[in-house]
């Protein structure tokens, strides 16, 4: 086979691989929007957060050690232990669990019926809050974070498609753990939606809320309930992604990877954030292999949102989103 | 207006009596890259810190470094500019290319000199162009210089193909033009690949570095990016040996989060690093213990951290200059300028001081402003968590950079209708 | 008391007509003027104009264009960012190519040329919208990020990419380069501001306002009753583009003097400004004001609070300041979802019965 295309082929493997991780940070966006009709912009900064929670605990470091120092004058940092990684990974749940009773609690209770772009502020506002708590929590330096997730080259595809093609493919063994985490997860979510009687709640509320207000649902509790399940996405995007590249503010900023998936993708559809990761994240690194070095390259952060864009012209709701029926 | 009364309370009351030596320490521990400010700036404060509590300051005039937030932001930057300036401020350091460019025209306008340590505008060397800005002891084109040196030195160049993967800033984009050149000198081929910011995400282009298979890679990152940029290297097991960053991408944050694989990882640098120094003494005894550090104290000895302290030792040194020179106790910005246009760095110098073959020996001169252009390269050894210097302080291509820096500032000065010349 | 209607008699059309038709609005109105320009210019200094007036002026005016596209018409937009970046590299093109032309020629040419490039960038709006749109948006701000940072013309070739204004003045006075005075910079933000309020007041309460705020409303109702949706959305992207590379066009040249395009025009200052529509008031032009003055004047203010006041370390005054910005976001959204322009309406409402509320 001629080299560029296996060069193209392993581009477009790798693509998908970044699709899932992609669509991970996608995956909260849809099911906080599709319950509530909330743009949470915060899911970023939640990842971030989620990340820096579990990192903490991990690491036995004393939350908000900086001011405290900074006002009582001790010398506070670590309370000297360290937590196994799934200790930690439940405990971080359980935070997120408690920020998104907060959150419902303080926030989005007193923000019922408003108009969607003032939701949306209002999520950016948290997100900001968000990041400075983050900060004085657990400081802004960058921290390894290390669950035991393999890293590296897979050898096994590396020999097997040189054997086959005579060049090896690179492929990452964190994006293969990432692909098999995402499958649990949305597995998971499925199965939690189908066969309980809050996964089944949940649906009724994302149908129609005041039909299911009417049956007796709670739409506190499943709003809490949404936010939570959010929140633990957003913590198992914070280890994958933080995995990569430390943990550190630029996390955050994930949530901008995941807006023209969604877009793709539609607001509303789980399969729709699946499919439209695996688009963009295979579109914006074939074109930044085709067409990239003939333009100066670097066009991968532009080109997801263009190629979201072109989608939309054809199909204004994205491409797994509910039809817009307009009534005057 | 009520919020205006009270910013304007809030500023008077915050202004202190002069008579200080003010050095203003732009700083960031906040944002996308304060990872790397906060130890800079921690190295920067406790020097001053040292000198007030061990000598009483600078020829007997204590210090005062008035810290300002910037978040590597260029508004902050410029808020912070103006907030500190009328207090006397003798240097500004912003660590940020950004804010440099910003403030290049502000401070030659006030008569302030800035001191951009191997980042900002190169072409600033000139100092016939630019009579207040300050880049010793040496600069990003130098930096692309002492690289493809370095390459040099371990084997024939001519022929080989160098990938430079550069953040898409005005700052990544430096060393483009001096790389185009010395490749057209040496006869190597230069493979440009862009990261965005912040560069969270490499795959494309390592992918393209491993179809592609460059002898060897430059690397001009910052915050985030580099940590992946290494992560991502090890995952396609690119030789370290053959990666070479800039002293921007060259901390211990950077290499930490790749672990062993990170092993053989060189980054170039213009002072030493590690705390095997007798000054490291006196910063543990009068600053750290003394519980006066800026931060946690836990930072002494990394890259970063000597950095800022090597700053804040530059400036210190051009001030007991300016006072030598001038026969003034109290400096202004003026005499402070006159100061670092005639610093000279002698080993004897930094001996003195506590830190013997620390930093390259330089003069600087009007003409001159960046110093000579020296600089090493560190290797990063991941067993024991430390960068060590594998050579000496070695020049740059000066033919090619200075023709580079003469034809920048021409431009320049054209632009903003400066006659060159010295006072 | 003393905002009232009665009493105050319109005897011809003109007067029925006026852009304040109350007397004590348009006393206040004259009295914000007079104010200024015959006071603050002379005594203001560098500090207060480069941290708070410039800026807010400035900012004030990209939010009027913002707010007209979305207040007003209903479209939201994420690209601000990347318009103010069009104004700014248009005017330094026409600056450094025309250098003997006036800055009060270039500055509206760019406007111009900004507004056909958002024009350019609205017409997905004919068939997405709400979210969907936001979203698109995002891609004209991340794509002509990209083209400024790697097409040499735009920033004339030089080394690192970055663009610096260089001095050129007004009928002899220096307003752009550092040897600006404060005053002048201020001034010349004053003269624009005043002149973009007063457009965008009278487009907004003349038929063309009407019609994007019907399709605000609802767009095919709106249709239905004859307005041309395309000519709607395209004119209200279109003006809103002019004010919006107006402000890129003053950020860069008078304010900031150097730019670079993805540190300044950023996703952050698409953000920044639809905070200060939202927090000031969707479809009020005073609420643009309201808004930017608050963005503008918050961190100056939490931040000499904290670090000038209370002497906290500035990496805890800024991490402070985020989680107050955010808090209060959150708490005004709550309160007010409208805006500080409603908090000004229902002022107004109380003043005309204060002190007599019976």
């Amino acid at each position: 086979m001629p080299e560029q295309l296996l060069f193209a082929m392993e581009v477009t493997l790798n693509g998908l691989m970044a699709g899932v991780l992609y669509a991970l940070v996608a995956l909260g966006f849809v099911l906080i929007f599709k319950a509530s009709g909330i743009f949470n912009y915060a899911q970023g900064v939640m990842a971030l957060f989620a990340a820096l929670t579990l990192v903490g605990i991990m690491d036995g470091q004393i939350p908000f050690a900086h001011i405290i120092n900074a006002i009582f004058g001790t010398e506070l940092h670590h309370f000297g232990w360290h937590v196994p990684a799934l200790l930690a990974i439940i405990l971080t749940a359980g935070v997120m669990v408690v920020f998104a009773w907060l959150v419902q609690k303080f926030i989005f209770s007193h923000l019922v019926n408003q108009e969607p772009i003032i939701l949306f502020m209002a999520t950016i506002g948290l997100a900001y809050f968000l990041e400075g708590v983050g900060d004085l929590m657990w400081g802004s330096d960058i921290k390894k974070l290390d669950v035991g997730l393999p890293q590296g080259i897979n050898d096994w595809i590396d020999i097997t498609t040189f054997e086959v093609f005579g060049y090896g493919f690179f492929i990452d063994n964190l994006d293969i753990s990432a692909t098999i985490v995402a499958i649990i997860l949305v597995a998971a979510l499925i199965i939690f939606s189908q066969y309980t009687k809050q996964g089944r709640a949940l649906r009724a509320v994302a149908d129609d809320h005041q039909a299911a207000l009417s049956v007796g649902i709670s739409l506190n509790f499943i709003w809490v309930l949404v936010w939570s399940i959010a929140g633990f996405v957003a913590l198992v995007a914070g280890i994958m992604w933080g995995a990569k590249s430390g943990v550190q503010f630029s996390l955050s900023l994930i949530a901008l990877k995941a807006l023209p998936v969604l877009m793709l993708g539609g607001f509303t559809s789980i399969p729709g954030a699946i499919v439209g990761g695996l688009i963009i994240g295979v579109g914006e690194k074939l074109f930044e292999f085709l067409i990239g070095p003939m333009v100066g390259g670097a066009t991968e952060n532009w080109f997801a949102y263009v190629l979201a864009l072109l989608f939309l012209v054809f199909r204004p709701q994205g491409l797994f989103g509910e039809k817009i029926i307009e009534r005057v | 207006m009520k919020l205006t009364t009270l910013a304007a309370t809030a500023l008077m009351a915050a202004s202190p009596a002069m008579a200080d030596l003010v050095f203003p320490d732009l700083s960031y521990r906040t944002g996308p890259y304060a990872a790397n400010g906060i130890p800079f700036s921690d190295g920067y404060q406790d020097y001053f810190t040292l000198l007030n509590e061990r000598d009483g300051g600078i020829g007997g005039v204590p210090t005062k470094v008035i810290e300002c937030e910037t978040g590597y932001n260029t508004e902050k930057g410029v808020e912070c500019y103006e907030a500190t300036k009328g207090e006397g401020a003798l240097v500004y350091q912003p660590l940020s290319t950004g804010i440099t460019y910003q403030l290049i025209p502000k401070v030659t306008a006030d008569g302030i000199p800035m001191h951009t340590m191997g980042y900002g505008r190169t072409s600033a060397k000139n100092g016939e162009v630019f009579s207040n800005v300050f880049n010793y002891p040496a600069n990003y084109w130098d930096g692309a210089s002492h690289a493809v040196n370095h390459i040099m030195s371990q084997g024939d160049i001519a022929g080989k193909k160098i990938a430079l993967v550069y953040h898409n800033s005005a700052y990544g984009k430096e060393p483009i033009r001096t790389l185009e050149e010395l490749a057209k000198k040496h006869g190597f081929e230069l493979m440009l690949v862009p990261v965005d910011h912040p560069g969270q995400e490499q795959k494309s282009q390592w992918l393209q570095i491993r179809q592609q298979k460059p002898d060897n890679v430059i690397m001009y990152g910052w915050g985030v990016m580099n940590q992946v940029a290494i992560q991502e290297a090890a995952n396609i097991r690119y030789p370290m040996e053959n990666f070479i960053g800039i002293w921007w991408s060259g901390s211990e944050n950077d290499v930490l989060p790749a672990g062993d694989r990170a092993n053989g990882y060189k980054a170039l640098t213009f002072h030493n690093l590690g705390d095997d120094y007798p000054l490291y003494d006196d910063l543990r005894k009068y600053v750290v213990d003394a519980g006066k550090a800026a931060g946690a104290g836990d930072q002494l000895g990394t890259a970063l951290y000597n950095r800022g302290m090597y700053a804040a030792m530059l400036a210190a040194e051009a001030a007991k200059t300016a006072q030598e020179i001038s026969g003034e106790k109290d400096l202004t910005p003026a005499l402070m300028r006159d100061g670092m246009e005639a610093l000279e760095m002698t080993e004897a110098k930094m001996a003195a001081i506590g830190l013997p073959g620390f930093g390259p020996e330089f003069k600087v001169s009007c003409q001159n402003h960046g110093g000579n252009g020296l600089g090493a390269v560190a290797q990063w050894d991941a067993e024991a968590k430390s960068w060590s210097l594998i050579t000496g302080y070695e020049g740059s291509d000066q033919d090619v950079i200075q023709a580079l820096v003469d034809e920048d500032s021409a431009a320049f000065a054209a632009e903003a209708g400066i006659e060159a010349g010295c006072k | 008391m003393f905002y009232r209607e009665s009493g105050d008699f319109s005897t011809t059309y003109a007067e029925d007509n006026q852009t304040f038709p109350i007397k004590f609005d348009r006393y206040r109105y004259y009295a914000v003027l007079a104010v200024a320009f015959l006071v603050i210019p002379f005594i203001i200094n560098d500090y207060w104009a480069n941290a708070v007036f410039v800026p807010f002026l400035i900012y004030a005016i990209a939010a009027i264009g913002l707010n007209i596209l979305t207040g007003y018409c209903g479209q939201v937009s994420l690209g601000t960012g990347g318009f103010m970046a069009v104004g700014a590299y248009a005017v330094y093109k026409l600056m450094t190519a025309f250098p003997e032309v006036s800055m009060l020629v270039h500055v509206p040419l760019a406007g111009l040329i900004t507004a056909g490039v958002v024009t350019l960038f609205g017409l997905p709006s004919l068939r997405i919208k709400g979210f969907y749109l936001a979203v698109a948006t995002l891609a004209a701000q991340f794509f002509l990020v990209w083209l400024f940072n790697k097409v040499p013309w735009f920033y004339n070739y030089s080394a690192s990419g970055q663009i610096s204004a260089p001095e050129r003045d007004v009928i002899g006075i220096i307003i752009t380069g550092p040897n600006t005075e404060a005053w002048a910079k201020y001034m010349i933000c004053l003269i624009f501001v005043t002149l973009a309020a007063l457009i965008a007041r009278n487009l907004t309460r003349g038929s063309v306002g009407r019609k994007w705020m019907a399709i605000r409303d609802m767009d095919i109702a709106a249709e239905i009753i004859g307005v041309n949706p395309m000519m709607a959305k395209l004119t209200a992207f279109a003006v809103s583009g002019f004010f919006i590379g107006i402000a890129g066009a003053l950020f860069f040249s008078v304010y900031l003097g150097a730019a670079e395009v993805g540190e300044s025009f950023g996703i952050d200052k698409s953000f920044l400004v639809l905070f200060m529509v939202i927090i000031g008031g969707l479809g009020s032009i005073f609420g643009s004001f309201a808004g930017a003055a608050f963005m503008v004047l918050l961190p100056v203010f939490l931040k000499n609070v904290f670090v000038g006041l209370l002497g906290w370390p500035t990496d805890l005054a800024a991490h402070l300041q985020f989680i107050v910005s955010g808090g209060l976001i959150i708490v005004f959204l709550i309160l007010e979802p409208h805006g500080l322009a409603q908090l000004w309406r229902l002022a107004k409402e109380k003043l005309r019965l204060w002190p007599f509320p019976h």
